[in-house]
């Protein structure tokens, strides 16, 4: 259980996957100008990263792994990854039309959101059973839901505020980001079990 | 040339020849990296084991055995080196789970009585520019750096917070302690060794 | 179009870094020092010109509807060669890219070029922005790389400038490459709206 409990914290806080690790930068700085779709997109990522995990991760232990062709990896896992957010949006289509009105455009680029296939790399290299794995997809997409919100948070307080001219959008929002990972460097060291 | 239409068939014909192609190209050229990558990770080994172990006649890579070492069984694999027949130490391969980043693999040279004789950082994911300076942090001859010469058995290896013997990387003791962990299991399973050839030192037992 | 412009597109007025702003992720995740931004930037540019090269040449005979994973496969197939060349022939580069490498399948800036010029464009056209590209991203990883590990330890490739002690670590660290690009696209704007 224990170990349970570190994966989930250390993945969250200590090594979260924008803040430390840079990976999702691209919809981190694209889709959070507002909390509402920081939110959705951080439930989408969380729900494409746990389904996408446990499959790769099934894939590679039962068919990668038994014929030999590990070197196959990253072709069948993005192609998985590829085939899974195309369900996920018809899904949503049908189950939730406002949602999907809302983040129709970041959808398709959830298969080039590289912490999907991050994790589903990381967790063969970092050698998780199935559970540890399902657990660190889900912490880390917490992780990720997290720094979204949090930056979105800001940035909507910062669009009333007068910046430099040459300084407005991404210089701001990456300098942002910048204190937003100086924050999180606070958690470092935290080491639980 | 006309665009090829959308059809179900052609769509699944194209992507399949296409996934098909990829994988043939891939076998192939696994198969000619295999060797170069094989050799690659042999020769650090190699180069890892003449850097911390004494100077030696033998081939410690084709003489190494494998032990499980403490609680969390942690893997260690030892590299005799021998001289004209003689033990004069060994390098030891090992692990600690206790990093910073995660885990952090090291080969730590000893010499006959113990003693450390020099060490390598094979691999770790610590913080750049803090954890990372164990790279040669350890070996450094400045104030209680330096582990090089001490003997896990008689010094207290430890870092200092912890009322040991060694100074710490500067805002880094999580990973300057995990290093001590992995260089302890190595000494560990060196002395094991001893013990199972020559019945020796009662302190390796306390270990 | 003029060959020689192809290439000068991509190196400045459409520099993937400071001006389309794509591939953000290995952008602020490998250039914790100069050799590692520009080895990561070579890596690349040859995964680009590659890609670039074989998907102007099948263009044609990818069904509009799978245009996207056909790609992807093409690019995925690409980075597996390049990971398996690294670590057979400079392994300690491989080891300190690390799962950066497999990730260039998701940059955005191989499967943008692929979809934006490439598609539309032929083989010869396409390799010359394979090239421009490639190299206006080394170009600018290799200048963070630089100006962050300047920052942070007073070195420029391993080479010493000021002793270490004056460096501020937290530029080697995470927030430091946010600030960092931050200032460096500040500048650029800067300079374009003059």
């Amino acid at each position: 259980m224990i170990t349970y409990i570190s994966i989930f914290i250390t993945a969250i806080f200590v090594n979260n996957i924008v803040l430390a690790q840079f990976l999702g930068i691209c919809p981190f700085l694209g889709v959070s100008k507002k909390v509402n779709t920081a939110v959705g997109m951080g439930a989408a990522v969380t729900f494409v990263m746990t389904i996408a995990t446990i499959v790769t991760y099934l894939l590679q232990k039962y068919l990668l792994d038994t014929t030999g062709l590990q070197f196959m990896q990253t072709i069948v896992f993005i192609l998985v990854i590829a085939a899974l957010v195309q369900m996920v949006e018809i899904i949503l289509k049908k189950v939730s039309p406002p949602l999907y009105q809302a983040l129709g455009v970041f959808l398709p680029l959830i298969t080039t959101n590289c912490t999907i296939l991050g994790v589903a790399i990381l967790v063969i290299q970092k050698e998780y059973n199935l559970m540890e794995s399902v657990v660190f997809a889900i912490s880390t997409a917490i992780g990720f839901t997290l720094a979204m919100v949090l930056f979105a948070g800001i940035r909507e307080q910062l669009s009333t505020t007068n910046v430099p001219k040459a300084m407005q959008g991404i210089p701001i929002a990456l300098i942002v980001a910048g204190l937003l990972a100086m924050a999180f460097m606070g958690f470092s060291g935290i080491k639980i079990g | 040339m006309a665009k090829t239409e959308s059809t179900f068939l052609n769509m699944l014909v194209v992507l399949t020849v296409i996934t098909l192609i990829a994988g043939a190209a891939l076998g192939y050229v696994y198969s000619i990296t295999k060797n170069p990558i094989a050799e690659a990770e042999k020769k650090q080994q190699i180069e890892a084991i003449q850097m911390v172990a004494p100077e030696f006649d033998n081939s410690p890579i084709e003489d190494k055995y494998s032990l499980k070492i403490g609680a969390d069984s942690l893997e260690a694999t030892i590299f005799p080196a021998k001289k004209a027949g003689e033990n004069v130490g060994a390098a030891v391969e090992t692990i600690t789970k206790k990093g910073f980043g995660g885990e952090i693999k090291i080969m730590v040279g000893f010499n006959a009585d113990g003693s450390i004789r020099n060490y390598k950082v094979l691999k770790h994911a610590e913080t750049p520019g803090l954890g990372s300076k164990m790279d040669d942090w350890f070996r450094t001859d400045k104030n209680h750096q330096s582990i090089l010469g001490k003997n896990p058995a008689t010094d207290h290896l430890t870092v200092s917070k912890d009322g040991g013997s060694v100074d710490a990387i500067t805002a880094a003791t999580i990973s300057s302690r995990a290093f001590l962990d992995a260089i302890q299991t190595a000494y560990n399973a060196y002395m094991n060794r001893t013990d199972a050839q020559s019945g020796a030192s009662p302190k390796a037992h306390t270990k | 179009m003029n060959k020689m412009s192809i290439i000068l597109n991509g190196l400045i007025k459409e520099n993937p870094t400071f001006v389309l702003l794509l591939g953000m992720c290995p952008t602020l995740g490998t250039t914790s020092s100069a050799e590692n931004g520009m080895g990561m930037g070579l890596a690349t540019t040859f995964v680009l010109i590659c890609s670039n090269v074989v998907i102007a040449l099948i263009k044609n005979f990818i069904p509009d509807k799978i245009r996207i994973p056909a790609f992807i496969v093409v690019i995925a197939a690409f980075v597996t060669i390049l990971e398996m060349c690294m670590k057979a022939y400079v392994p300690a580069l491989y080891a300190s890219l690390g799962l950066f490498i497999p990730l260039i399948v998701v940059n955005c800036i191989v499967l943008g070029r692929a979809e934006s010029f490439a598609a539309k464009h032929n083989a010869f056209d396409s390799m010359l922005d394979g090239i421009g590209i490639g190299l206006g991203f080394t170009g600018a990883l290799t200048l963070l790389g630089a100006i962050r590990e300047l920052l942070g330890t007073g070195k420029i490739f391993s080479a010493t400038i000021f002793p270490e002690e004056y460096g501020s670590l937290i530029f080697v660290l995470a927030p430091g490459a946010f600030i960092a690009l931050g200032y460096l696209i500040l500048i650029v704007n800067k300079l374009k709206t003059k």
